[in-house]
């Protein structure tokens, strides 16, 4: 065993050489990662950091999303139609595709259907050979969009075509088909890893077609990639891409400005007017794909009663939660999507600031002496960077309307666990990130009736609402679910299941040499395309 | 010697399934489940959770999976991570050299510099310099590490440039871990200036991590050296007209030394555990960060693997105390 390890140590070590010989006059483009991915198989984990280290650099999806925009362009997948009952997805699939050829994998053959069916098949096949391929494996993004419930199955017509046939018109397929769950693995290295009888390196070295081959990782230390040369998309102007790990984000900013890294993500919002002032780096800013809420729970007396929750609304001073919590890296959210996604219905109005008019709506719908809960999360969110300084400010607003508020807090396990049951007591602070900019992803996920006892903290289940984004799902023309949408905005905010708090604005930093980095809205970190000036 | 040396190894019999019963409760005995930490805000369905749990095998009944977790280490298998779907002890391997460098380095910095600071202090008891030494060493003992890990970052990476920030090495560096020690992976890699950039690399962390240590051990040796200097055959040594320098290094520190050992025996143990805030601070690749991580994740199998190794090594640093004590001081091992 250990003549074994020895043996691969000094192969990899033979095969690192030459990259570092070859890397001399290399550029290299180095990015202060926030932290270490859990593993590079993207379909096993939820977290953006995984994501950033491995579905990105490294994989293609049969569709991308437009770098900056949440619009889907071909990916892997040069063409799709979608069948008039929306029940038949078919794709024309990309030739000349090759996998990366790397010091554990050789391909013999391009990219095809095989492979397509491999990525989705192995998630949705209860007995396919790779469903359980490694310890506690759990698709949680795949089941978490329905796709069980939503895939009949995936049929081969040859070799670059492959047909999605669904149980029901889900609008948003195309959207979900972009996301880090849909990366697609090579068939042909997964057989390979089957027959030698170590499937667990599909999750420690990755194989992809996209513009990154994966060199190498150091646990919470370094990873290593090299531009693919044989990208379809063209050759990368770097050469290698690095991910130095560095969890502080003070301690970021310093390599930052030492230039031992390139680009830094999530600076501490403390640190934004220092990095302004900086001649030698830029900031970069965009508005997150995201929304902060406190969910009322619907189903309890007196917050069953929409004017109740109105009157809470008027309540909350949004504009000193702005600047106590999100230290001006944030806006006041009125609707529960933000205005970047699409059908955001600005010509909603929101619950202003208005602490009288609370008394006195509280006062006509009979509540006095209100006491509740509010619940805190325990960890730190974009789209709210701290829960318990959020929940003291409305804390003090209610207290000026005399409802009396107790602030509780559980384990973020428990937390999530708890605030789901339909019993809960008390209003929840909460928020949500876009998987795949579609507005379904927010309004049937966070307040569809199928939720209730899920992920609809406010336990809402209205039946216009309902009605809406659920004809919206079946809809395919586009003006179509814009119109239903913005229409769901208006019962929403009529309703008011939630005290809709804020979208964060999310900043990166970076040197100024950095030339073709774009902002993703969905909050992923691309690098293809990035160059550093000389 | 031998019967002194059976008896401290037959301790670590009790001890060692001590802590596997306390590693294993303490982990389950936090609230919060690891599918739904897992899921996060998208959530799980309870017939999903069940599954996961069950593959996992945490529906067995404790007892169950705390005989399984014994039979398991008997058989060296600590378990695989399933954040991260690597064997514990895989992971423990990759990352307690970085941890064991920076500890040794920062223990050689404490002792090397405590030691002779609290014999000068204990020496010139009552001084400025004595009272200098000492309040630096309080000072250094109630030192905030992330903070001073950032102020000489800020200092000596930013302002004066002297330093990398973090890491164990330059990223222009890339060679195979063979020891995991960078200092000696460096020098076997053959490439020109590796070396250097380890060491300098190592610099701020091993200053940072010393200071409490440092401290300890200054304060330790001074009040060992005060209570030596006092007694009788000291008095006689200066009698017999001994220069002052043999008295204090041949007879009183010899003696002195017997607690110091004890100090500096747990000091290399509380730093072998890891060094959380100093391995955040620095993006050192520990095992400190890495179990606090787990923790916060809920990944049973590396919290309970991960402490098992952890206090079996501090058992070792422990017991190698014991026998340099009972080598040192006659008197424990005859009694």
């Amino acid at each position: 065993m250990n003549f074994q390890k020895t043996l691969k140590a000094s192969l990899l070590g033979v095969s690192l050489a030459v990259i570092a010989a070859t890397g001399a006059s290399a550029k290299n483009l180095v990015y202060c990662s926030e932290g270490s991915p859990e593993g590079f198989d993207a379909a096993l984990y939820t977290a953006g950091t995984t994501f950033d280290a491995s579905s990105k650099p490294i994989y293609n999806r049969l569709v991308e999303f437009k770098r900056g925009t949440t619009e889907v362009l071909p990916g892997l997948a040069e063409s799709w139609e979608v069948s008039e009952d929306g029940l038949e997805y078919t794709f024309k699939l990309r030739q000349g595709v090759k996998f990366h050829t790397t010091s554990f994998f050789t391909p013999t053959r391009e990219f095809n259907a095989d492979d397509v069916l491999f990525t989705f098949e192995r998630q949705l096949k209860k007995d396919h050979p790779w469903h359980e391929y490694t310890a506690g494996t759990a698709w949680e993004y795949f089941e978490g969009m329905s796709m069980p419930d939503l895939i009949k199955e995936i049929v081969k017509v040859d070799d670059y075509t492959v047909k999605f046939v669904l149980n029901r018109p889900e609008a948003p397929m195309i959207a979900n088909l972009a996301m880090d769950f849909a990366s697609i693995v090579s068939a042909e290295y997964a057989a390979q890893l089957e027959a030698a009888g170590t499937k667990d390196q599909l999750n420690q070295q990755p194989v992809g077609t996209g513009p990154f081959t994966f060199v190498g990782y150091q646990k919470d230390a370094v990873i290593r990639y090299a531009a693919n040369a044989d990208y379809w998309g063209g050759k990368q102007p770097v050469d290698n891409l690095i991910f130095a790990i560095t969890p502080d984000a003070a301690v970021r900013l310093q390599k930052l400005k030492a230039g031992e890294c390139h680009i830094m993500p999530y600076p501490a919002p403390a640190d934004i007017t220092d990095i302004q002032s900086d001649d030698t780096l830029t900031l970069m800013e965009q508005q997150g794909l995201n929304v902060g809420y406190l969910a009322y729970n619907t189903k309890q007396a007196p917050f069953d009663k929409p004017e109740v929750r109105k009157a809470l609304n008027h309540a909350i001073n949004k504009q000193a939660i702005l600047d106590a919590v999100f230290q001006g890296s944030g806006q006041a959210a009125k609707n529960p999507i933000p205005p970047t996604m699409w059908s955001y219905n600005d010509a909603v109005e929101d619950d202003d600031y208005n602490p009288e008019l609370a008394k006195e709506m509280l006062e006509a719908a009979g509540v006095k002496d209100l006491s509740m809960k509010i619940w805190a999360m325990p960890v730190q969110r974009p789209y709210n960077p701290n829960a318990r300084r959020m929940a003291e400010v409305i804390q003090a607003d209610y207290a000026n309307i005399g409802v009396n508020v107790e602030i509780v807090s559980y384990e973020w396990g428990e937390y999530l666990s708890r605030s789901k049951d339909e019993n809960r007591d008390g209003a929840v602070l909460l928020g949500w990130t876009g998987d795949n900019g579609d507005p379904d992803n927010f309004l049937a996920v966070l307040l569809g009736c199928d939720g209730v006892g899920g992920s609809n903290r406010a336990q809402w289940c209205n039946e216009e609402f309902d009605a809406l984004i659920m004809k919206a799902k079946t809809v395919t023309s586009k003006e179509e679910r814009t119109k239903l949408y913005e229409e769901a905005q208006v019962v929403f905010k009529e309703q008011a299941p939630w005290a809709t708090i804020a979208h964060s604005v999310v900043f990166m930093p970076m040197s100024s040499k950095v030339t073709g980095y774009i902002m993703d809205p969905l909050g992923g970190h691309w690098f293809d395309g990035v160059d550093i000036a000389e | 010697m031998f019967r002194f040396l059976l008896g401290r190894l037959g301790l670590l019999i009790p001890t060692f399934f001590g802590v596997t019963l306390v590693a294993f409760s303490f982990i389950r005995m936090l609230p919060g489940d690891p599918a739904e930490l897992l899921a996060g805000e998208r959530g799980i369905s309870d017939e999903r959770r069940a599954q996961v749990l069950s593959q996992l095998g945490f529906d067995k009944p404790l007892w169950h999976q705390y005989l399984d977790y014994i039979a398991g280490i008997f058989q060296g298998d600590l378990g695989t991570s399933f954040v991260s779907k690597k064997p514990v002890l895989d992971e423990f391997l990759t990352l307690f050299p970085a941890t064991a460098e920076l500890a040794l380095c920062a223990i050689i910095i404490a002792v090397c510099l405590g030691i002779p600071a609290g014999i000068f202090a204990a020496v010139k008891r009552g001084s400025i310099a004595d009272q200098a030494i000492m309040g630096t060493a309080l000072v250094g003992y109630s030192m905030p590490i992330f903070w001073w890990g950032l102020l000489l970052i800020i200092l000596f990476s930013g302002t004066l440039g002297w330093t990398p920030v973090s890491g164990r090495i330059s990223l222009m560096f890339f060679f195979p871990q063979v020891t995991g020690f960078m200092l000696i992976d460096s020098l076997l890699s053959g490439e020109k200036g590796a070396f250097l950039s380890a060491v300098r690399h190592l610099i701020l962390p091993s200053i940072v991590l010393a200071t409490i240590p440092m401290a300890v051990i200054a304060r330790q040796t001074r009040s060992a050296m005060l209570e030596v200097l006092g007694e009788d055959y000291v008095r006689t040594a200066r009698a017999k007209g001994l220069p002052p320098r043999a008295v204090v290094g041949l007879h009183a520190l010899r003696n002195a030394l017997i607690p110091v050992v004890t100090t500096i025996g747990l000091q290399v143990g509380v730093l072998l555990a890891g060094a959380i805030l100093t391995e955040t601070i620095f993006s050192w690749p520990g095992i400190g960060k890495w179990l606090v991580d787990s923790i916060s994740r809920r990944d049973y199998f590396v919290v309970q693997g991960g402490l098992l190794l952890i206090a079996g090594i501090i058992m070792m640093v422990n017991l190698i105390v014991d026998v340099l004590y009972g080598l040192i001081n006659p008197r424990i091992r005859h009694n």
